[in-house]
């Protein structure tokens, strides 16, 4: 519904994309590319490793990376380019799946928490009243919580056979207070905007305000949300899996980082299993974070870096 | 005052919760953890565990499915009120407290130290870049530090112990001290604490640096256009007064307030980077505590790394009147 969204320039959402030939629309996506090379690096560094973990199962067989299918911790070789661990695992094939299995509890619990987190953002900040303030008020109690504490408390209790998805669901039940209080402000604002009053006068009713007009230009700013919050919830999940609270039986990456310091590999040299698992990590967290400084000068193009 | 009051209100309902869904977790899942690891140690046998059975009772006499809900609810959220976290399961007989009480020192004081160089070194670079116009070789070294503060501080961790205490063997690759080294108050002490605590203290430096740089270097670029600086260089004050006394002056004080937002991602950092360093805080408490199943010692040591927390923000409010003399004077209502 481009017809819909005359306001594009007051939010700040970028020209490119609500109108024109797919061409031209292409073209000035490279030009913007070019102006923003924090998105541009992220996207790059992104897509490789989106590549390890789409394009490495055509080249190794993914069942290698369950314990007990190669021989144990050998260096890297022809045979087992990344090496193998103690428990018989390829390494190569656990950077595969370990990879997707990582953005995926990422993914999970970035996607629940930003739909609530927006959910609960337009309710506190479109009906207002005391809506805003019950919603407020539990979203500030809970953005006082230190997030990795109370998930450490909740996996502890349920720790029986924690697998991805229910850590995902878990981180997820702290990812909505950040989108909550962002998106709550953003709303606070648009409402107040000429083209909100403007179909609130043609008779449009709340939800068609909301979907039809609001939503569309909240765009940059909902994908700059969703960034962070499974930039976060990775680093929460990572962080359970290193304190000893992850899926046992699943190689994510923070798992192998997890067997790799329980066995001491890097006091015994074995340092390929190690650091395997910790540079992809490293290249992912960066990606996210290039991504997100982008995102926010795409969502917010005022917005001055100071002094670059 | 308010804010003080309003830190504490807010702490309180955070322990609350936290203690809350320790409580109920169990509940939902129909099954309780706890009593399942006593009647499980206590089937191990041997001497350690002497007097499990008298704890397995004194607990079910305490929680035990003969009262009301709402009792035990009760008890337990008075318990953690008094900070009674109960006994160990893994060192029985020894209480929580005094074991996680052991190991605190070692945290706030490797976080403490760590967050005041990051802090000091990270507002002078962040305002000295601005300082130094660009093309400077500084300039370069900020961004550097901000893609640094994008990687958890135990990853850095991670790579400084393979390379320092491994290839380069300059430094110890974990633990307070050595083993069986006797702790006095004395200079080998101080040596020997200060050499185990380098690498863990510089992976958070190294990762922190960049935060306060950040916010250190958007305050500068807005205290630069200010009228005093001008006034400051027509008086033709020297460089050093006009750097120390009027631009980071000024900045500063925001930056208390960007510690207080970065705090507890702080101290949840240092618990991973303790557990990478087994340095003997209550990181590695925890750590060894979810390996044996202590479920009364892992929430002693969340229970406690919350008030801790909930303190040193209490003690930045109190800080904050000193640096901002508008507030000291009640001139300004913040």
């Amino acid at each position: 519904m481009p017809d819909h969204s005359p306001s594009s320039s007051t939010l700040g959402a970028p020209p490119a994309g609500t109108w024109g030939s797919a061409s031209r629309q292409r073209r000035t996506i490279t030009l913007y590319l070019r102006r923003n090379p924090s998105l541009l690096i992220g996207l790059f560094l992104l897509g490789v490793l989106a590549a390890i973990a789409i394009g490495g199962r055509l080249v190794v067989d993914i069942s290698m990376a369950d314990p007990l299918s190669a021989p144990a911790v050998r260096a890297p070789s022809w045979d087992y380019p990344l090496g193998t661990d103690k428990q018989g695992r390829n390494l190569f094939a656990v950077l595969v799946v370990g990879t997707w299995l990582t953005c995926k509890v990422g993914l999970i619990s970035g996607v629940l928490g930003v739909l609530t987190g927006t959910i609960l953002g337009f309710v506190a900040g479109y009906f207002g009243r005391w809506w805003d303030a019950v919603i407020s008020l539990v979203v500030d109690v809970f953005l006082a919580v230190p997030p990795l504490l109370i998930l450490i408390v909740i996996s502890a209790n349920l720790e029986t056979t924690m697998t991805t998805t229910t850590m995902a669901l878990i981180i997820a039940s702290l990812a909505w207070r950040e989108p909550a209080r962002r998106i709550r402000s953003q709303v606070l604002i648009m409402r107040e905007m000429a083209y909100v009053n403007t179909a609130r006068l043609n008779g449009t009713g709340s939800l068609g305000i909301i979907f039809r007009e609001m939503m569309p230009n909240l765009i940059p700013y909902l994908m700059a949300s969703l960034v962070l919050a499974t930039s976060a919830a990775m680093l929460s999940s990572v962080g359970l899996e290193a304190l000893g609270l992850g899926p046992q039986n699943e190689p994510t990456l923070g798992m192998t980082i997890y067997w790799a310091m329980h066995y001491s590999a890097l006091l015994q040299g074995y340092w390929w299993w190690m650091m395997t698992p910790l540079l992809v990590l490293i290249l992912l967290f960066l990606g996210l974070y290039l991504v997100t400084v982008g995102l926010d000068e795409l969502a917010n193009p005022r917005l001055k870096r100071g002094g670059v | 005052m308010v804010r003080i009051f309003k830190r504490l209100c807010l702490m309180i309902v955070v322990v609350w919760l936290a203690a809350t869904v320790n409580f109920i977790l169990p509940h939902l899942t129909e099954r309780n953890p706890i009593e399942e690891r006593l009647a499980q140690a206590m089937g191990e046998g041997g001497g350690s565990t002497a007097g499990m059975e008298e704890m397995v009772k004194q607990y079910r006499q305490k929680f035990g499915v003969d009262q009301p809900l709402w009792r035990q609810y009760l008890t337990m959220l008075s318990d953690s009120a008094r900070l009674d976290l109960g006994v160990s399961i893994s060192h029985y007989p020894d209480r929580v407290a005094s074991h996680v009480l052991q190991a605190l020192p070692w945290s706030i004081g490797l976080l403490g130290t760590a967050t005041l160089i990051s802090f000091a070194i990270g507002t002078t670079l962040g305002a000295l870049t601005v300082w130094l116009r660009a093309g400077h070789w500084l300039g370069r070294v900020v961004p550097l530090l901000m893609i640094l503060s994008a990687i958890p501080f135990y990853m850095v961790g991670l790579i400084l112990i393979y390379v320092f205490a491994l290839i380069l063997q300059w430094f110890p690759s974990g633990g307070g001290m050595g083993v069986g080294f006797v702790a006095g108050l004395n200079w080998p002490s101080a040596v020997e604490i200060g050499r185990h605590a380098f690498l863990p203290a510089m992976s958070i430096v190294l990762a922190a640096t960049g935060i306060w740089a950040l916010s250190m270097r958007g305050m500068m670029v807005t205290v630069q256009g200010e009228d005093y600086m001008n006034f400051g260089r027509a008086r033709g004050l020297k460089d050093g007064r006009l750097f120390w006394r009027y631009a980071v002056r000024n900045g500063i004080t925001p930056q208390v307030t960007t510690l207080v937002l970065s705090l507890s991602h702080v101290v949840t950092g240092a618990v991973l980077v303790e557990r990478v360093f087994s340095y003997p805080g209550v990181g590695t408490l925890l750590y060894n505590s979810v390996l044996l199943v202590d479920y009364f010692m892992i929430f002693g040591c969340v229970l406690v790394l919350i008030i801790t927390l909930g303190i040193s923000l209490m003690l930045l409010d109190l800080l904050y009147p000193l640096l901002d003399p508008r507030i000291r004077t009640g001139a300004g209502d913040a």
